[in-house]
């Protein structure tokens, strides 16, 4: 009787939740398990561990990212069928590498090494948004989703751009551009990997003591506010975040936003509890699933005959067609 | 104390609340009346620092309420606005215990849970308090979250229609509530309100709204009167004495 006194306000995880993590837990630990070891045996084990161990932890750190920035994303704009990708971040990473082909060729530096590459990207991507959200912030505009909108328009701006320099460029420039336009984990290289590490982990920790006023926040812009909340502070400090690890993560593996709708979506419908503390978990523990789980289909079942951004748009578009259906008829 | 000197705030050029000022007696219930559109919302709303106003200043007990800092303020103060759409999944109770967060930063103490009890026995929800608030009929969440507000524990609460939605039991169990909480516990309470003969039996002060100014404030006996009632709903009135109630006939 006591002890149910005191978890009454249930700050403490319920039994059920933390079942459940515990088992997408495991699975996670599995489908790792499988993708570094199927196919191993002595004599290419040191060569195919080499490939895949880095591979792997580009896997972890772009799936963590983007569940995470969703998750946040969803929190600010209090939409749970929203995706950062609405920011036009995307949009703007294809535009930056359709330019550089076009201008540079396609054997430029700025394409051909994966350390300028990501770099160029990252940082056109920061400073176009920095510069965007200033804009719109600074004419008091308090509404996000007057931001929402305008990175929507942008984005389409950005994309038609994209289409006409692709007519413009040679076939050859073209498979270029093409090849960066869909997301691989096959290309990463260690130095970017720690450059993103410590984005997305520096991230990750500024993020963390505000969990707790996010929980808060959920409740909608007013009652946050009449419960203490820096409402409109709050939500412009976690739009950076969720700038920053979008933009690290698209720069690292391309466009692959998409799998944030899914993962957050899942893992929501996973726990009970509504802390963003436990949500975070699961839905880091379930884009592991995913991510891992999708490019292990591709290498050793498919041979690399589709590419990831293929496997997790396709899915996510049938379970998005869903949630819209399901939320239809509530 | 809350005073508000020449507030003004306007929408698109319209000015929705014109130059009001206002100082709102402590320890009482407060009743905002007026025709749709006079500025009652919005004024609230200003006053609980949810929207922000052009000019003029609210002072909470002499400070004023740009240099409150957000968490003191919610200990101070608390609001509820019409309007509830929630994306979260909760029970009643998990609700009502996010009114404790200016006090204990999420982490629920014994305390916390005490007063938690506490604002669920006061608004008659201990029995499904476990229900998610999905589940609920509209008036089940209006009082949830009147608990919510409750269990905040502040000295001032502003609340914008909180009969909505709910049926005549409902309205006289709130307007009981809010009394209490003014008689027992000292508290001023500030609510919106459209049904005047609620406003004529429950509330110590009524302010009068028409056009986005102050048409008439005082006491329930100075406002309750035909003539008054009549220039600001601009339709003819009968006030009757019932039980030495004032009670309006307008229909």
């Amino acid at each position: 009787m006591k002890a149910k006194m005191k978890t009454r306000t249930d700050s403490v995880l319920k039994n059920q939740d933390k079942n459940r993590l515990i088992i997408v837990g495991i699975l996670v630990l599995g489908i790792i398990f499988c993708y570094l070891l199927v196919g191993l045996n002595e004599k290419n084990f040191a060569y195919a561990l080499s490939k895949r161990v880095p591979k792997l932890y580009a896997m972890l750190l772009t799936g963590g990212a983007i569940g995470f920035s969703s998750l946040l994303f969803q929190t600010v704009t209090h939409n749970q069928l929203l995706t950062p990708s609405i920011l036009g971040l995307d949009s703007l990473y294809m535009l930056v590498n359709t330019m550089v082909v076009f201008f540079l060729g396609a054997n430029s530096f700025l394409i051909s090494n994966k350390k300028a590459h990501f770099l160029l990207s990252l940082v056109l991507m920061m400073v176009v948004a920095s510069w965007f959200y200033k804009m719109v912030f600074k004419k008091g505009q308090q509404n996000i989703f007057f931001l929402l909108l305008i990175g929507l328009i942008v984005g389409t701006l950005f994309d038609s751009l994209t289409g006409f320099v692709q007519i413009l460029i040679d076939p050859v420039s073209f498979q270029t551009v093409q090849s960066k336009m869909q997301a691989s984990f096959s290309t990463v290289n260690n130095d970017v990997l720690i450059l993103a590490t410590l984005m997305i982990g520096g991230a990750l920790v500024y993020a963390l003591p505000y969990f707790k006023y996010l929980d808060v926040l959920a409740l909608g812009r007013e009652t946050a506010i009449s419960l203490g909340i820096h409402y409109d502070q709050i939500v412009k400090r976690m739009l950076v975040i969720v700038v920053l690890l979008t933009a690290t993560a698209t720069a690292l593996v391309g466009p692959i936003t998409f799998l944030g709708l899914l993962v957050v979506n899942i893992g929501r419908y996973m726990l009970r509890s509504y802390k963003h503390v436990h949500l975070l978990m699961m839905i880091f523990l379930v884009s592991m699933v995913s991510v891992i789980g999708a490019q292990f289909l591709i290498e050793r079942v498919l041979n690399y005959s589709m590419s990831i951004g293929i496997i997790i748009n396709f899915v996510g578009g049938i379970y998005f067609i869903y949630l819209i259906i399901k939320g239809r008829t509530q | 104390m809350i005073q508000l000197r020449n507030i003004t705030k306007s929408y698109h050029q319209k000015k929705v609340v014109d130059d009001v000022s206002l100082t709102i007696p402590k320890g009482k219930l407060t009743s905002f009346i007026g025709p749709n559109g006079a500025g009652k919302s919005t004024l609230l709303s200003v006053m609980s620092r949810l929207i922000r106003c052009e000019e003029g200043e609210v002072m909470i007990e002499g400070q004023k309420l740009e240099e409150w800092e957000p968490k003191k303020l919610a200990k101070k103060m608390a609001v509820l606005r019409q309007s509830n759409h929630m994306s979260l999944r909760l029970t009643i109770r998990q609700l009502v215990s996010f009114g404790r967060f200016p006090h204990s930063g999420g982490r629920i103490n014994k305390e916390d849970e005490e007063k938690i009890d506490e604002a669920l026995n006061y608004m008659q929800l201990q029995d499904i308090q476990d229900k998610y608030l999905d589940e609920l009929s509209g008036g089940q969440r209006q009082r949830a979250y009147i608990a919510m507000v409750l269990a905040q524990n502040s000295e001032y609460i502003l609340l914008d229609e909180p009969l909505n939605n709910l049926d005549m039991r409902h309205s006289v169990e709130i307007m009981k509530t809010l009394k209490r909480l003014t008689q027992e516990l000292g508290k001023t309470v500030i609510i919106v309100i459209h049904d005047i003969n609620f406003a004529s039996c429950y509330s110590d002060y009524i302010v009068a709204l028409k056009d986005g100014k102050i048409a008439r404030e005082g006491t329930s006996e100075e406002l309750i009167e035909e003539k008054v009632l009549k220039s600001i709903y601009e339709i003819p009135f009968k006030v009757q004495h019932i039980n030495s109630q004032r009670v309006c006939v307008y229909y």
